[in-house]
C-alpha cells in the first residue's frame, strides 16, 4: 500500500503492523489506522493527557509518540480494559462514583488510574493526585475521580489492572 | 424543613445513562465519526483587529483547483449568525472587526494539505484604529459598533438612592474587575456537514443547542425548516462555550460541503479553538453603598460594565443576568443599577456557566467584605443583617414567595468549617508564620431558567414516546454534555410512569426527531424541561387509563410496569403511536416588564453559601485553596452523585477563575492560546471540597428541583479573595489574582501592616 517501512507493535494483546510515516503520531495510528477511537485528542501538545495510553507499562501521551518509537512495544488503550460486557473494576468505580461526566478525558484518566494502581494498589490521596496530575478534567473538579480510584482499590483492582501482562506473554 | 415526598428513582444515584459508552471508549464524539469521502475544512482568519480587506491573493505554488474555497460571496442566504441581533457576519465581507475573524474557508480531501494552504493565502488590509478595553470603548473614539459602541444598556431603579445618601452613616465605594475566562472543554469545537440540493443541510457536531444551529443554518442557506437537520454528537464538555459558536462553525462546514460536494469535517485544534471562540465577558463593576449606623443597607448604586467584544452575540442577555445578580442576596430599600455592555475589537465574548452572575457576585461579595472591614463588623454579621428573607422584595421588586434559608446555609457552612475557631487560630499563627491563612465567605443566589419573560418566549415543547420494543423515549432538544441531562430526565420519566430506570432511553438529539425543548443553558434543564417530562409522563398514564377503560389496572392509581407496557401496546394498536408532549406553562403570578426591568426576574432562585480556606505564602506569593465548603439549596436533588459532581466541578472552575486562568490579549488576539500557558487547576490544585445540600422542593420544578449547574461557579472567586483579605489584611479587587499580582501589592506593603493582621 505504501513505501513506508512496516512497524509492528501490540495493542490490547493483539499484534498490529502498519506502514505509515514513522513520524506519524501513535494517537493518529490508533484512531485512523486501527480505528481505536477511544483514545482522544485534547491539546496535541502533551498537556491534557486525554490521549494517555500505557506503553510497555509506562503512561505516555500518545500525541507525543512518533509511531516508530512504539515499534515492538505493548500498548494498552481504553478498549483493552473491559472484557466483552464486563466492565473493569476501575470503569465500574468511575460509573458508580460519578468519575466521568462529559467523558472526553475519561479514557486517558482510566489509563492513568490503571497505571497508578498497577504499581501502587493502595495509593494515598496524595499519591492519587500525583498519579493523575498529567490528566486534565474540566467537568468534575477531580473529587469524584479520586473517589473512583479509591473505590477501585477496594475491589482489588491490582490483578485486574494487568490483563495485558498475560496477554503479552503469548 | 419539610421532607420531600417519597420517590423510587428520583433522589437516587442512578448510574449515568451513557456512562458505559463513555467508560469503554465506545461513545462517538464528532471526530470519531468518519463519513465516506469526507473532506477536511480549515479557516483563514484575520490577523489584524480592525480594518478594510484590500485584497486576497492565492499564490500559484498551491494547486488551488484541488481545494474548495468559500468566501462571503458563496453564501446563498444571509451572511450573518442568527442570535439576538444579526450583526455578526458568518464570513467577513470587506472588513474585519477582530483578530481571528473568519474570512474564507478551505476544504481538501487531505487534511495535511490544509495548513500550508491556509498559511499561503495573503490578505492585505487598510488597518483602522482598534480598541480593546471597556475604558477605550467608553471614550467612543473611535466608534466601532452602532452609534456609540454600546451593545446594550439597562437602568433598573427601586426606591430612590439619591434620597438615601444624606441619611447614611456610611457610604462605601469600590471597583471590582474580572478577566476573561476560557471554557477549556477538553473536546474542541468541531462539526461534520453534508449538503445536497434535495435534502438540504445536515450538521453533526459537538454542541449544546441543536435548534440554535438549526435557526442559523436556515438563515445562512435561506432554507425552510425541513431542509435543515442538526444532530448533536457526544459532546466533550461545553460550559456555555458550545451555546453560540456551533452556529458559526456549523455554517462554515455546511458552506464547504455545499461548495465541495463532499461531507466536510471541520474540527479546530486547541490553538484555533482558544484564539477564535468565545470566552467569559471581562467586567468592571462599581459599587456605591449607603449603610446606617448598624450596618444595614440603605442604598446600593451599582454600575455594571462588560466587554462584549466585536459583535453583540449574547452580550445583552449576559448583561441582563449580571444586572439581576449584582445586588447579591441582600435587601436594600433603594437600588439603582446602570448596566452597559461595550464593544471592543476582540473575539465576541459569549456564554459561560453563570452567564454574567460570576462577575456580579464577585463584585458584591468582595464589596461586602470591604464594607465589613471599613465598618469593623464581622463579615458574617454584616451579611446576616442584610440577607433577603421570604416575603422580601428584590431589586426588581419581585416578592420572594418561596422559603429563603440563607441564615441556615450560612450556619451550616460556619459549623462544618469550624469557622470561628479556625479564624482565631489563624490570626494567632499568622503573626509569626510566613504562610498567612484566612477564611472567606460568599453568599449568593442564582436565578434558574431564562430571565423574565424568556421561558414564555421559548415556549418549550418536550415529551416522551414509547417504542415498539417497550422503551420509553425522552423527546427533548436538551443535550447531554456531562451535566447528566440523559440520566436525570430518564429518572424523572421512570419515576412518573412507575417503570424502571432501565426502561427509559433518550431519543437521538436530532432536530429531525425531537421537539424544541429550548436551549441547554441557564440551569433550566431539570427544572423546566424536567417538569415537562414529568407532566408528559403523567399525561400519558392518564391517557392510557382513559383509553384502556376503568378497571384495566384494577382501579389502582398507577399501572405496574407490565400493565403500563401492555396498555401502551393497546393504545398503539388503536392510535398508531404512543406519544405524549407537553408545552411550557408559566407558574401562576409571574409577571415581568422588559421596559422597566421590574417583576419576577426568575421563577426560582437557588441559594448558596460557600467558604474558602486559603493559604498565602508571603515568600513565593502563591495562594493555595486548602479546603472548600459549599452549602446550597437547589430544591429537590434528583441525583445526588451527579448534583455533587456539578457543585465540585463548578467550584474547580471558580478556583481557576480566581487564581489561575488569565486570557492574555495582544492586539486583541489571545497570545497564550495553548494549554501550556493558559493554566487550569489540575488534580494537585483542587482542595478537599465539602458539599452539603439543603432540600426545599420547588412547587413548579420537576419533583421539586430547581436549577443547579451554574450556581457553584458564582461564589468561589469572591470567597477566595475574601479569604486572602482575611489572611493578609490586603483587599484585592481584581481576578485572576496571580502570584505576580499578589507580589506587586503585598511586597510594597510596610511591614507593620502585616503585623496588624
Amino acid at each position: 500500500m505504501s513505501n513506508w517501512p512496516a512497524i509492528t507493535f501490540n495493542v490490547n494483546g493483539e499484534s498490529h503492523t502498519v506502514s505509515v510515516p514513522p513520524i506519524k503520531r501513535l494517537l493518529d495510528v490508533l484512531r485512523e489506522d486501527l480505528h481505536l477511537t477511544g483514545t482522544k485528542e485534547g491539546c496535541g501538545e502533551g498537556e491534557c493527557g486525554s490521549c494517555s495510553v500505557r506503553m510497555n507499562d509506562e503512561l505516555v501521551n500518545s500525541c507525543l509518540i512518533p509511531i516508530l518509537q512504539a515499534s515492538g512495544t505493548n500498548i494498552q488503550t481504553v478498549e483493552g480494559l473491559a472484557s466483552s460486557e464486563h466492565l473493569h473494576p476501575i470503569q465500574q468505580a468511575f460509573l458508580q462514583c460519578g468519575g466521568a461526566q462529559c467523558g472526553i478525558c475519561t479514557p486517558g484518566m482510566l489509563m492513568a488510574s490503571t497505571q497508578l494502581l498497577s504499581h501502587n494498589p493502595h495509593p494515598t490521596l496524595d499519591e492519587i493526585r500525583e498519579g493523575l496530575a498529567g490528566n486534565l478534567c474540566r467537568c468534575t473538579g477531580f473529587i469524584r475521580i479520586f473517589e473512583s480510584v479509591i473505590a477501585a482499590c477496594a475491589t482489588d483492582a491490582k490483578e485486574e489492572a494487568e490483563p495485558e501482562r498475560t496477554a503479552n506473554a503469548r | 424543613m419539610s421532607e420531600p415526598p417519597p420517590t423510587r428513582i428520583v433522589g437516587t444515584a442512578a448510574p449515568r445513562k451513557e456512562g458505559v459508552d463513555k467508560l469503554t471508549g465506545r461513545a462517538r464524539y464528532v471526530d470519531d465519526i468518519k463519513p465516506a469521502n469526507q473532506w477536511h475544512g480549515a479557516t483563514v482568519r484575520s490577523t489584524i483587529p480592525r480594518g478594510i480587506i484590500r485584497s486576497i491573493t492565492y499564490p500559484p505554488h498551491i494547486p488551488w483547483s484541488e481545494f474548495a474555497i468559500v468566501t462571503a460571496a458563496d453564501i446563498p442566504g444571509h451572511n450573518h449568525i442568527q442570535l439576538i441581533i444579526a450583526d455578526q457576519p458568518c464570513l467577513a465581507d470587506g472588513r474585519v472587526n477582530h483578530c481571528d475573524e473568519a474570512i474564507l474557508l478551505l476544504a481538501h480531501p487531505d487534511k495535511h494539505k490544509l495548513r500550508e494552504a491556509v498559511e499561503a493565502i495573503q490578505i492585505e488590509y487598510d488597518p483602522l484604529p482598534a480598541i480593546f478595553t471597556i475604558e477605550e470603548s467608553e471614550r467612543q473614539d473611535p466608534i466601532i459598533l452602532g452609534a456609540d459602541n454600546l451593545i446594550k444598556s439597562f437602568l433598573l431603579e427601586k426606591g430612590s438612592v439619591d434620597e438615601a445618601w444624606p441619611q447614611a452613616a456610611h457610604i462605601i465605594t469600590g471597583e471590582y474587575r474580572t478577566g476573561a475566562q476560557e471554557h477549556l472543554y477538553i473536546e474542541n469545537n468541531g462539526v461534520i456537514a453534508e449538503y445536497s440540493a434535495e435534502s438540504g443541510v445536515t450538521v453533526w457536531g459537538s454542541l449544546q443547542c441543536p435548534f440554535y444551529v438549526h435557526k442559523s443554518l436556515m438563515a445562512v442557506f435561506n432554507l425552510p425548516e425541513d431542509k435543515v437537520r442538526v444532530i448533536q454528537t457526544e459532546t466533550g464538555g461545553a460550559f456555555g462555550g458550545k451555546e453560540d459558536y456551533p452556529s458559526t462553525i456549523g455554517s462554515h462546514a455546511a458552506l464547504l460541503a455545499m461548495k465541495s460536494g463532499h461531507p466536510v469535517k471541520l474540527i479546530y485544534d486547541r490553538m484555533e479553538d482558544l484564539a477564535a471562540t468565545t470566552k467569559r465577558h471581562p467586567s468592571r463593576i462599581r459599587h456605591k453603598t449607603a449603610l446606617d449606623a448598624n450596618g444595614k443597607l440603605l442604598a446600593m448604586e451599582i454600575e455594571v460594565c462588560t466587554d462584549g467584544g466585536a459583535y453583540s452575540t449574547l452580550s445583552a442577555t449576559v448583561l441582563s443576568r449580571a444586572t439581576l445578580h449584582s445586588t447579591g442576596p441582600y435587601w436594600s430599600p433603594n437600588v439603582r443599577i446602570h448596566a452597559r455592555s461595550w464593544a471592543t475589537n476582540t473575539v465576541p465574548y459569549g456564554a459561560f456557566r453563570g452567564f454574567g452572575a460570576p462577575q456580579a457576585v464577585f463584585a458584591i461579595e468582595r464589596h461586602m467584605d470591604v464594607i465589613a472591614a471599613q465598618l469593623n463588623i464581622d463579615p458574617v454579621e454584616l451579611r446576616r443583617r442584610n440577607f433577603l428573607h421570604q416575603g422580601d422584595q428584590t431589586a426588581t421588586e419581585q416578592t420572594l414567595r418561596d422559603p429563603v434559608i440563607l441564615d441556615q446555609l450560612l450556619d451550616r457552612a460556619l459549623t462544618e468549617s469550624g469557622y470561628y475557631a479556625k479564624r482565631k487560630h489563624f490570626a494567632k499563627q499568622n503573626l509569626t508564620s510566613p504562610i498567612k491563612r484566612g477564611l472567606g465567605i460568599a453568599a449568593f443566589y442564582h436565578g434558574a431558567g431564562f430571565t423574565g419573560s424568556g421561558e414564555r418566549y421559548l415556549n418549550s415543547l418536550a415529551g416522551i414516546d414509547v417504542t415498539t420494543d417497550n422503551k420509553v423515549r425522552v423527546l427533548v432538544s436538551s443535550t447531554e454534555f456531562g451535566q447528566g441531562t440523559n440520566t436525570v430526565l430518564s429518572q424523572i420519566a421512570a419515576e412518573a410512569i412507575g417503570i424502571d430506570y432501565s426502561d427509559v432511553i433518550m431519543a437521538p438529539p436530532d432536530t429531525g426527531i425531537i421537539p424544541n425543548s429550548g436551549p441547554t443553558v441557564a440551569s433550566r434543564t431539570v427544572m423546566v424541561v424536567g417538569r415537562l417530562i414529568q407532566r408528559a409522563s403523567l399525561q400519558l398514564v392518564e391517557t392510557l387509563r382513559a383509553e384502556t377503560g376503568p378497571g384495566s389496572n384494577n382501579g389502582a392509581q398507577t399501572f405496574t410496569r407490565e400493565e403500563f407496557f401492555a396498555a401502551c401496546e393497546k393504545l398503539r394498536a388503536a392510535k398508531g403511536e404512543v406519544q405524549s408532549l407537553c408545552r411550557y406553562e408559566a407558574p401562576p403570578g409571574i409577571f415581568w416588564d422588559d421596559t422597566t426591568y421590574h417583576g419576577e426576574a426568575y421563577g426560582a432562585f437557588a441559594w448558596s453559601v460557600q467558604l474558602a480556606q486559603v493559604a498565602v505564602d508571603t515568600v513565593t506569593y502563591s495562594a493555595e485553596v486548602e479546603e472548600f465548603w459549599s452549602v446550597q439549596e437547589v430544591g429537590r436533588v434528583v441525583n445526588p452523585v451527579l448534583a455533587g459532581g456539578q457543585i465540585e466541578g463548578g467550584i474547580a472552575q471558580g478556583i481557576g477563575y480566581a487564581l489561575y486562568e488569565k486570557v492574555l490579549l495582544r492586539n486583541g488576539h489571545m497570545a497564550n492560546n495553548q494549554m501550556t500557558n493558559y493554566i487550569m487547576p489540575t488534580a494537585q490544585d483542587v482542595p478537599p471540597i465539602h458539599v452539603y445540600f439543603e432540600e426545599i422542593p420547588y412547587t413548579h420544578g420537576a419533583y421539586g428541583a430547581k436549577g443547579i449547574g451554574e450556581l457553584p461557579h458564582d461564589g468561589p472567586a469572591p470567597a477566595i479573595l475574601n479569604a486572602i483579605h482575611d489572611a493578609t489584611g490586603d483587599s484585592f479587587t481584581e481576578i485572576p489574582l496571580l502570584p505576580e499580582d499578589l507580589m506587586l501589592q503585598l511586597a510594597t506593603q510596610p511591614v507593620e501592616a502585616e503585623a496588624s493582621v
